[in-house]
């Protein structure tokens, strides 16, 4: 019980950052029919800029406020990394656009490839630790002698997730923006007719997606206090597999899956096995193209004959 | 009514639903062996919808298709008869024999002519490349089964006058070629049933003259029925020996081109109401 | 969708207003390349973060090094801007002028005359590196890289049936290539048995494991299949990591018996090959002879793959590229006849991962990750889906070209004596992977030849090609 509630507490500050990426991958997805390989990545630059600015901030201008300093490191991660987003989709994407189906794919790969060695280069290989930032802890109970926390780090996590999916469910539902989104998912060609500027609306989503990315990074950073070049792989390919479960395309259905697939991720560490506890992860992105490829919230494909 | 005595295609109670919606409600039909049948109806009366579930592209929600070779055919099962409902896609074409075109022309585009009609002729091939293992080492049936199917290729595209381009992509070729390929590329399949969803969309008054004439031809020199779904009513009224009308997934009318002509029932149901426009389409109609 | 008109739209050639003068408009646009080189470079590269003796984290500034990157761009940009406007202006005369651009007869003859000339340099290739080299010892790297390049041009063959003639998309090709050398490893290393008998098994049992990964996932279509086989490309490396009892890990599988010539060892003494033969000992002949090896391999998939297209069972995977609803319609039983292709290629990914087991003498799970697979496809898809020479151009391209960095002394000369250019290989990978796509989206040969053909063969357009929706 004392284990389960906590593995709660966990799978949901993981999900939520999973959660945070799957939103970037279901956005193009929808948008583009494209699987934007490279998210996984931008997720892991934007948290080298976020842990670069937070040391910037803290070490060499003496801000002392914690909470002040990460509030700034969130806005600038966001800001920068979106610019990484508009960037990369001006030049590896864009030029592609229309044309053959593997090469948006291909060029994906690449900027994959591109990014994680960059900022090896840049950064050197080691991973970067910092001590960690805030470790303030309430012990909601305990029995047996196992207490059950719930950490400040984690409650700065969910808050600040829930917080900017409200804000980005207020972009994508209410606002013009929103609707040249649908429009152009629905058709492109229709909507660049009615008068949307359909590449202006395919960078737009390009540049929130790489912003939630940067605050997934940023909350990536604040919670292991670790970062490394390669950490864009696997949490892409989870974030990815969350966006399928919840059903590609589907926005509250990229949140629900993160959160299931960081709840399934820490269960399955505590309760079977840690090593195969990406195996678990890559499985159940198996299971569920295989057996329910329009996820959970989807809506399901109609073979047009 | 040769369909009542003889018929290759026997469809009864069809129901299609798709979630709410209900695209073909108790349809049930007969389409004559030797017969050139006509689906008609307004645009999203179903029939497309009816093509899928005979072409096993839908499996119906509902209902009964019963496909009969003649006795003595080439049959697969004891009596040749052949439950088309039951029947995994790609056998409808293999062992019950039925071919079909589509509505937007679906020709392999990339490749030439020719290898679209070799393509159709896969499992006759196939069997002779003895499952590519004897088809690997070249040995001479094989050959011989090739150089068997290049001729019924060039038989077929002699036909349709597409001889000359044989070795150009398929997807070069303009749209009213690109058509009369397509119902060949239907034929080298040996078909006892070939179902044409709007062959006759978008050709120009020579080629569908053309056209009429080629399906006569499958008819007559070939042993197929034809089943087609045709808004043109000239295709309809000059070559049909049956026509079967239908209107929202139900039917409406059913018998010879006259018949259909003289039913007022299917004038007002089909072209609408209005009674000017009835005479005006009546009056096209007999022209 | 490059031709999607934008609102209000402008009639051509009218009312536009003059464009600016072309090296205003390019350095504007260099600025702003700049510009957003400068923003991108806040802060990860203009800040290095390295772990002081105290652990803690320093930032370390690097104006110089950002100077330089922005002006770098602002250069390529500039150089671009140009190059890009002498090419439509280039056209817009030849289209004046009615000249079509005479560019698939062009392929034709590179296609006529390469082929013979890359088998060539194929076959004689130990002996002029160790010409050039100045005897057989020196040219070991040499021999080694053409080793290496020949496994991705036979990969990349291998991979060109399932994606290139099938037109279904595999990301995972990897596990097929990690199951061949597993095979070997462990039947060598636990039953003794020799690689002759391992290499066909090898590839049976690759080819088995293709059949039993595709028959789940082969309906699925485009990325969901890619992704998919990502999946299972990415578990089998996983199991092998963790099935610590079978594989031995993460640590690998090592002394791996070497190939033997056909059961003559290459050693020195009664009993190896150089005293058979009567030469005198050397190292490189088990070298060589794997490069011989290799080439063979690789050939032999080429004309397994020629020969099957131009039978039924190629001709559909064509087809089913082409249209897969158009295939069932004609009797084609779509799931078996991608199963074949999937097992097949699957199937000559496994004789090259024996391959790689008795040339590397030691197998472990990190030579089968992702980017293995996305080199493989890359090499596919940059060659020109379907085109067997644009294949071994991409390979060697993709997989040579890299290689070329540690022979870039010079710029230890220009960056100091820390630079090490080999370090920027996979960086340089990435970036040549997209920048070929945006250049050439369809690979380097994107023409198809038809199969067969009543009068004469021509080519195809690529732009006619389909490239398969599952």
């Amino acid at each position: 019980m004392e284990v389960f509630a906590q593995q709660l507490i966990n799978g949901l500050t993981l999900g939520s950052i999973y959660g945070l990426i799957a939103i970037g991958y279901t956005m193009v997805f929808g948008i583009i029919g494209m699987v934007n390989f490279a998210h996984g990545d931008v997720f892991m630059v934007s948290a080298f800029i976020a842990m670069i600015f937070f040391l910037l901030l803290t070490t060499w201008l003496g801000i002392a406020s914690i909470a002040l300093a990460l509030l700034l490191v969130l806005v600038l991660a966001m800001l920068m990394t979106a610019l990484w987003g508009w960037t990369l989709e001006r030049l590896a994407y864009r030029p592609l656009r229309g044309s053959f189906r593997l090469a948006p794919m291909i060029s994906a790969i690449g900027v994959a490839i591109f990014l994680a060695n960059f900022v090896q280069v840049s950064q050197g290989a080691r991973n970067k630790a910092v001590p960690p930032i805030v470790t303030d802890v309430i012990v909601l109970f305990e029995r047996n002698g196992y207490a059950v926390a719930l950490s400040y780090k984690q409650i700065i996590i969910m808050s600040v997730t829930a917080v900017l999916l409200t804000a980005f469910w207020f972009v994508v539902t209410r606002t013009s923006l929103g609707r040249a989104q649908r429009a152009c998912e629905q058709d492109r060609k229709m909507a660049a007719l009615l008068g949307i500027d359909v590449d202006r609306t395919i960078s737009l989503t390009f540049v929130l997606g790489a912003a939630l990315a940067a605050v997934a990074g940023t909350m990536f950073f604040l919670y292991y206090g670790v970062v490394g070049f390669t950490d864009g792989f696997i949490p892409g390919v989870k974030a990815f597999t969350a966006a399928v479960l919840g059903g590609i395309g589907s926005l509250p259905g990229a949140v629900l899956g993160g959160l299931i697939i960081g709840l399934v991720e820490t269960f399955w560490s505590a309760y079977f096995s840690i090593e195969y506890k990406d195996v678990a992860a890559f499985s159940i992105l198996a299971i569920v193209l295989i057996f329910m490829p329009s996820g959970i919230l989807g809506r399901p494909e109609v073979e047009k004959v | 009514m040769r369909w009542e005595k003889d018929p290759i295609l026997h469809v009864e109670h069809l129901k299609m639903r798709f979630g709410g919606l209900v695209a073909v409600n108790d349809l049930s039909f007969k389409v004559g062996r030797g017969d050139i049948t006509a689906l008609i109806g307004p645009n999203g009366a179903g029939k497309t919808t009816v093509f899928n579930c005979i072409t096993g592209f839908y499996k119906p929600s509902e209902g009964m298709l019963t496909l009969r070779h003649k006795a003595g055919d080439r049959a697969g099962s004891d009596d040749g008869s052949f439950l088309l409902e039951r029947l995994p896609g790609h056998r409808i074409s293999q062992d019950a024999r039925v071919a079909r075109t589509f509505q937007n022309i679906r020709l392999f585009s990339g490749m030439t002519v020719l290898e679209n009609l070799l393509v159709a002729q896969h499992n006759t091939l196939m069997q002779a490349s003895g499952f590519t293992i004897a088809g690997l080492f070249g040995l001479p049936s094989f050959r011989a089964a090739e150089r068997e199917a290049v001729d019924k290729a060039r038989h077929w595209l002699e036909k349709i006058n597409l001889i000359e381009r044989a070795d150009d992509p398929a997807g070069d070729l303009p749209y009213g070629d690109q058509r009369r390929l397509e119902i060949a590329r239907a034929m080298c399949t040996d078909p006892v049933l070939l179902c044409l969803d709007e062959p006759a969309a978008g050709l120009n008054p020579r080629e569908s003259q053309e056209l009429n004439n080629l399906l006569l031809s499958v008819r007559n020199d070939h042993n197929t029925a034809v089943l087609l779904i045709e808004h043109d009513m000239s295709v309809v009224m000059q070559i049909s020996d049956h026509v079967i009308v239908l209107d929202y997934g139900t039917k409406i009318a059913d018998g010879t081109p006259e018949e259909i002509r003289n039913d007022q029932r299917v004038i007002a149901a089909y072209l609408g109401v209005d009674d000017d426009e009835v005479e005006e389409v009546e009056a096209e109609v007999r022209a | 969708m490059t031709s999607i008109p934008t609102f209000p739209a402008r009639p051509a050639g009218t009312n536009q207003p003059a464009p600016p003068p072309l090296l205003l408009h390019a350095l504007r646009e260099s600025a702003l390349a700049a510009l957003v080189m400068l923003g991108l470079s806040i802060p990860i590269l203009l800040f290095r973060t390295d772990q002081s003796a105290g652990q803690q984290l320093m930032l370390t500034p690097r104006i110089g090094l950002v100077a330089t990157m922005c002006a770098i761009i602002f250069a390529v940009r500039f150089v671009v801007c140009l190059y890009v406007a002498r090419r439509q202006s280039q056209r817009a005369a030849r289209q004046a002028a009615g000249v079509s651009a005479p560019q698939s007869k062009l392929a034709h003859y590179v296609v006529s005359v390469g082929v013979p000339l890359f088998l060539g340099i194929a076959v004689t290739y130990p002996l002029i590196s160790s010409m050039l080299a100045g005897g057989l010892n020196g040219a070991r790297y040499w021999i080694d890289l053409g080793i290496l390049i020949l496994t991705y041009v036979m990969l990349g063959w291998g991979l060109n049936i399932v994606v290139g003639l099938a037109g279904l998309l595999d990301l995972g090709y990897v596990a097929f290539y990690a199951v061949g050398a597993y095979t070997y490893a462990l039947l060598s290393t636990t039953y003794g048995l020799s690689f002759w008998i391992c290499l066909p098994l090898a590839g049976v049992l690759a080819a088995f494991w293709g059949i039993l990964l595709g028959f789940p996932v082969l309906r699925l279509r485009g990325d969901y299949l890619a992704i998919v086989t990502l999946a299972f490309g990415e578990i089998i490396r996983l199991v092998l990591i963790n099935w610590v009892e079978l594989t031995n890990g993460g640590a690998g599988i090592s002394s791996i018996p070497r190939a033997t010539f056909f059961g003559v060892p290459f050693e020195r003494g009664e009993n190896g090959f150089a005293a058979m033969f009567g030469l005198q000992f050397s190292a490189m002949h088990r070298i060589v002879f794997l490069y011989y090896l290799i080439l063979v391999l690789a050939l032999i998939t080429n004309a397994v793959t020629m020969r099957l297209r131009r039978l039924p069972v190629g001709r559909a995977w064509e087809a089913l590229r082409e249209d897969e609803i158009a295939c069932r319609s004609l009797g084609i039983n779509t799931r078996n006849t991608k199963l074949t292709a999937f097992s097949i290629g699957a199937g000559f990914g496994g004789l090259a991962g024996a391959f790689f087991a008795v040339r590397q003498g030691f197998v472990s799970p990190e030579s089968f990750n992702f980017l293995e697979s996305a080199i493989i496809l890359s090499v596919v898809v940059l060659g020109g889906m379907g085109s067997q020479f644009g294949v071994a151009i991409a390979a060697v391209v993709m997989v040579g070209g890299p290689e070329m960095l540690r022979h870039l002394a010079f710029t230890k000369a220009i960056f100091g004596p820390e630079f090490d250019p080999n370090e920027y290989r996979l960086l340089i990978f990435g970036l040549a992977m997209v920048v070929m796509m945006v250049w050439r989206p369809r690979g380097l040969i994107s023409h198809r030849n038809p199969s067969i053909a009543l009068k004469e063969r021509k080519a195809i357009s690529g732009s006619l090609v389909k490239e398969g929706h599952g």
